[in-house]
């Protein structure tokens, strides 16, 4: 029988509506998975096994009974720990929230739940979201299935690391300023930012209010479409939540799937987020993705973008300002941790006690850096000059896109680092970001996809789209058109190379420059095409 | 926000065409966030103006710097200790209930010269304020359940000097009554520091109903550093034209112009209207005299009666009961179905919740007797007992009748019209 955990949600969920196979059947194969692999991998910081298959059977039984159930009902999906889920703890990878469950579910949650879909538990990241490596954790880092010495990418590191290891079909990540993009790109999987206000963010943990965006983590383009269907479009709890009625994105993947002519098709490279400073296998993974695209029709236009080179510094003071304000309510008074300092103490003492206890270092800088920017007398030199730069990045957006109809970039400047190479270098960590912030800064939809893997290290390479805002519908008929164009050439996808080991025998014997990668050859003790077209 | 509007427009404030919200941060434990939305450099109404009429028909305007939007903060009970302050207490309760709950900020400019009439003029003020509110529909504006608060800034400075004194702002004034005592209180504190040679501090002051005094609270300073910057989950309020113009249009008159008609229209005169107004009844009034009630008739009943009652029981009289049924208690009395004192008794009824004065009436069996059989029974049932009586009346004494009447009611247990006993006493004297 095919391992049902290969299989991308679209061809589960086929499987499910034709009762070929059970919600408790996938369900089950999806906890097996997990059960063998997080002792490497420490994607997950609760798996909810039990409540996961009662909601299965659930689902079987009413199918069972004659009920419509929605495409996507008796599907396991996993969660990022930022959104609020009633029945499972909701820490955001921070000591400050252990234990917490949260007394409602976010509306991408509910949505989930409606739609029949079934949580198998909460995806592990960086506290309260920042990093970009999963290091920054309360509850230890997830490793890289691609190779277990390095990093799943951050934030969501977790939800990217179960998608690609078969842990789960698809999940749900968080996107600030690449978080669900970067993981994306460093462990070969899809992931989407959508448009600012297209996903509502009501009882999503916030870090950076106006930058935050839930959005899908997959396996393929179609997946992520399907989950977009599911969780998007007006919420009137989240009031920065746009009224727009959207088109359906799985269609759009469908329909960038079936036709892979891409003639009129206007493609900008983003002068400024290639070439120097990028990894050599990434840039050649990127220039060969392009040629695809050229080959299928398009045309590959260089547009500049010339205020780029500000978006990390605008990013790094919007981000901690906002943040510093919404990590406020961390203070032991209504919920969450609480520290005592010894012989008791004011309300201060204890805030500032379990503030000290509750936080990590990184969490803790930021606030800090946030406190800085919004302090009187520095607002308009710090705080105030961001939002002008955010401006003029929106501008430039805006001039490129009256050229091209998606820009390119590609999704990381390298392949997945070693964990620990960055963690005592916050500025080296930040700048891992430079490719996905000014979508975040713009509002606009980004979509991360796999091109390849990096010849001289074998790890997964991505490529980022990005269209302007409401355009998220034409990211995925591109992507999913980039996609199939990619699977003819290599004749399968991408995640069918991951070693089964997880690259142990590979990191212990000859390092990561085998050239045996250049094309790579099917992993060992990979299951043939299952099924997975 | 669309109250917000109409409040702004009530004040006779210009709308802002864009407004936006803002955190101001700061950690303390009366907003579980440990920020509070609020409007901060971009206000959604700015710059107006109200009419005040004092005690004596002086009318005062009052400049209106602003009015915005913020949330409300928690309730905080600071346990133990002498004074209900945090410093000192042992723990303190928070109530989160009201956390959160929209409400709209009016400061106005400083007020100059009221001096002596100081006290009275910032008590006019807020009561105009309540009423304007009210007549919106926008709040039940009751200062004794916190959802009208006012805090009262006091300064002052010697005749001729162009520069403001240091100011204090008192807070916990709970009354209209409390407005006028705290500012009175505030203002004599604040001359007898500078006649002595003493500075004024700037600080908040906590009004004490019991005492009628203030005590210092937190020092005030300019240098708080909220950290102010725009609320990122909240979009700017940029309303329409149109709907400006909706609002404007569905005003209701302004307090001033209201009173002004109905002392017209009910041909009261200035002593008679201002105790209505004293008794904060205008509003029952209106009602009371649209559900066809005579003005005169509606003014005894509730200053009467329906006063005595709320008085007694310290409660406003408009809760007692609905300007509605007031009405159709009037038209019992005026059709002659329920006497004065029968009328006082249903009255009872409907304050008790024993339903409509319909109702009362039926439950309680309090008609009045109209049967003149019966009441001509009773009467010569009285006459026997008093056979002078008739001899008296034929001889002019006509109020000798009194006694008659008087008995004839008390075995009628007050259910029966005096007036009409009284006319069937004559009768039998005339023979």
């Amino acid at each position: 029988m095919t391992d049902l955990t290969r299989l991308p949600a679209a061809d589960l969920a086929d499987l499910l509506t034709r009762r070929e196979v059970s919600s408790v059947e996938a369900t089950r194969a999806s906890l097996d998975r997990i059960a063998a692999a997080e002792g490497d991998l420490h994607a997950f910081l609760h798996v909810a096994g039990d409540a996961a298959l009662k909601r299965a059977s659930e689902i079987d039984q009413l199918r069972a009974d004659g009920h419509d159930l929605g495409p996507l009902a008796g599907v396991p999906v996993a969660i990022k720990d930022v959104l609020c889920t009633k029945d499972m703890p909701s820490t955001a990878g921070s000591r400050i929230l252990e234990g917490w469950v949260p007394p409602y579910d976010a509306t991408v949650v509910a949505r989930l739940r409606s739609a029949g879909l079934v949580p198998l538990g909460k995806t592990n990241m960086d506290e309260f979201a920042m990093g970009s490596s999963t290091e920054h954790s309360a509850y230890g880092p997830t490793h890289n299935p691609w190779d277990l010495d390095r990093i799943p990418g951050g934030s969501g590191g977790g939800s990217a690391a179960a998608v690609a290891a078969f842990e789960a079909p698809f999940a749900l990540g968080s996107d600030t300023g690449g978080s669900i993009r970067q993981p994306a790109a460093v462990t070969g999987t899809v992931g989407m930012k959508p448009t600012y206000g297209g996903v509502s963010r009501y009882g999503a943990i916030a870090l950076a209010s106006s930058l935050d965006q839930v959005g899908p983590v997959s396996r393929t383009v179609l997946d992520s479409a399907l989950l977009h269907d599911v969780i998007g479009g007006h919420d009137p709890h989240d009031s920065t939540s746009l009224e727009d009625v959207w088109p359906s994105f799985a269609d759009a993947a469908r329909a960038g799937a079936s036709n892979l002519a891409l003639s009129g098709l206007r493609v900008g490279v983003v002068r400024e987020l290639h070439g120097e400073g990028f990894q050599a296998g990434v840039r050649q993974r990127f220039d060969e993705a392009l040629a695809l695209l050229a080959a299928a029709g398009a045309e590959i236009v260089e547009v500049s973008a010339p205020h780029f080179e500000y978006a990390i510094a605008a990013y790094y003071l919007i981000l901690p300002a906002e943040a510093s304000s919404n990590l406020a309510k961390y203070d032991s008074v209504r919920f969450g941790l609480r520290v005592t300092p010894e012989g008791g103490g004011t309300v201060e003492q204890v805030m500032s006690a379990t503030r000290e206890a509750g936080f990590g270092p990184e969490v803790k800088r930021r606030i800090i850096l946030g406190t800085y920017a919004l302090s009187a007398g520095y607002y308009d030199a710090y705080y105030g000059s961001a939002q002008k730069v955010r401006t003029l990045i929106q501008r430039d957006f805006d001039a490129a896109f009256s050229q091209v109809d998606v820009l390119v970039t590609p999704s990381a400047p390298t392949t997945a680092f070693k964990l620990g190479d960055k963690i005592d270098d916050p500025l080296a960590m930040y700048l891992n970001d430079i490719t996905t912030i000014p979508a975040n800064l713009a509002g606009i939809p980004g979509m991360g996809l796999p091109i390849g893997l990096a010849p001289e290290d074998g790890l997964p390479v991505g490529i980022q789209l990005m269209a302007p805002a409401r355009e998220d519908a034409r990211l995925y008929k591109v992507g999913a058109t980039l996609e199939a164009l990619l699977h003819d050439t290599w004749g399968h996808p991408l995640l069918d190379l991951l070693p089964a080991d997880f690259g142990r025998s590979r990191a212990g014997a000859t390092g990561h420059a085998s050239p045996a990668h250049l094309v790579p050859p099917p992993g060992p003790g990979t299951e043939p095409d299952g099924g997975t077209a | 926000m669309r109250y917000s509007i109409s409040l702004g427009l009530a004040l006779g404030c210009s709308i802002a065409e864009s407004s936006r919200f803002a955190r101001k941060n700061y950690f303390y434990p009366d907003l579980a966030k440990n920020y509070q939305i609020s409007q901060y450099d971009e206000p959604i109404a700015f710059e107006g103006e109200v009419e005040v009429e004092l005690d004596d028909g002086t009318l005062v305007r009052i400049p209106i710097e602003r009015a915005h939007m913020e949330e409300d903060a928690g309730k905080l009970t600071h346990v133990g200790g002498a004074t209900g302050r945090i410093q000192g207490a042992e723990y303190s309760l928070v109530d989160y209930n009201r956390a959160g709950v929209p409400l709209v900020e009016i400061v106005t400019k400083p007020i100059f010269g009221a001096e002596h009439r100081a006290p009275e003029l910032a008590r006019a003020y807020v009561g105009t304020i309540r009423d304007i509110v009210r007549s919106l529909g926008v709040s039940d504006a009751r200062m004794e359940r916190g959802n009208l608060r006012c805090d009262a800034n006091v300064s002052l400075r010697p005749r001729g000097q162009e520069k403001l004194g240091t100011r204090t702002e008192t807070k916990n004034v709970n009354s209209l009554r409390s407005v006028e005592r705290a500012v009175r209180y505030e203002i004599q504190r604040q001359a007898a520091i500078l006649a002595g040679g003493g500075t004024i501090i700037q600080e908040t002051r906590h009004w004490h109903e019991d005492t009628g005094t203030t005590s210092a609270g937190r020092p005030k300073s300019d240098a708080d550093d909220y950290r102010y910057f725009p609320e990122p989950d909240l979009l700017p309020v940029v309303p329409s034209k149109e709907l400006i113009a909706e609002l404007r249009a569905a005003l209701p008159e302004s307090p001033a112009v209201f009173r002004r008609r109905l002392q017209t229209e009910y041909g009261f005169t200035d002593g008679e209207f201002r105790d209505i107004l004293n008794a904060n009844l205008l509003v029952e009034m209106e009602q009371t005299v649209a559900a066809g009630a005579a003005p005169a008739q509606a003014r005894k009943w509730w200053l009467g009666e329906i006063l005595r009652i709320a008085n007694a029981r310290g409660v406003e009289a408009g809760t007692l009961i609905s300007p509605f049924h007031v009405s159709e208690l009037i038209a019992l009395v005026e059709s002659g179905r329920l006497t004065d004192r029968l009328g006082r008794q249903v009255l009872e009824g409907v304050v008790a919740g024993e339903g409509s004065p319909d109702e009362v009436v039926k439950a309680r069996g309090l008609a009045v007797v109209s049967d003149d059989a019966a009441l001509l029974a009773a009467i010569d049932e009285a006459l026997a007992s008093q056979p002078d009586v008739l001899a008296k009346i034929r001889d002019g004494k006509v109020q000798a009748a009194g006694a008659v009447i008087g008995a004839v009611m008390k075995a009628m247990r007050g259910q029966a019209d005096a007036a009409r006993v009284r006319e069937l006493v004559l009768e039998r004297a005339q023979g």
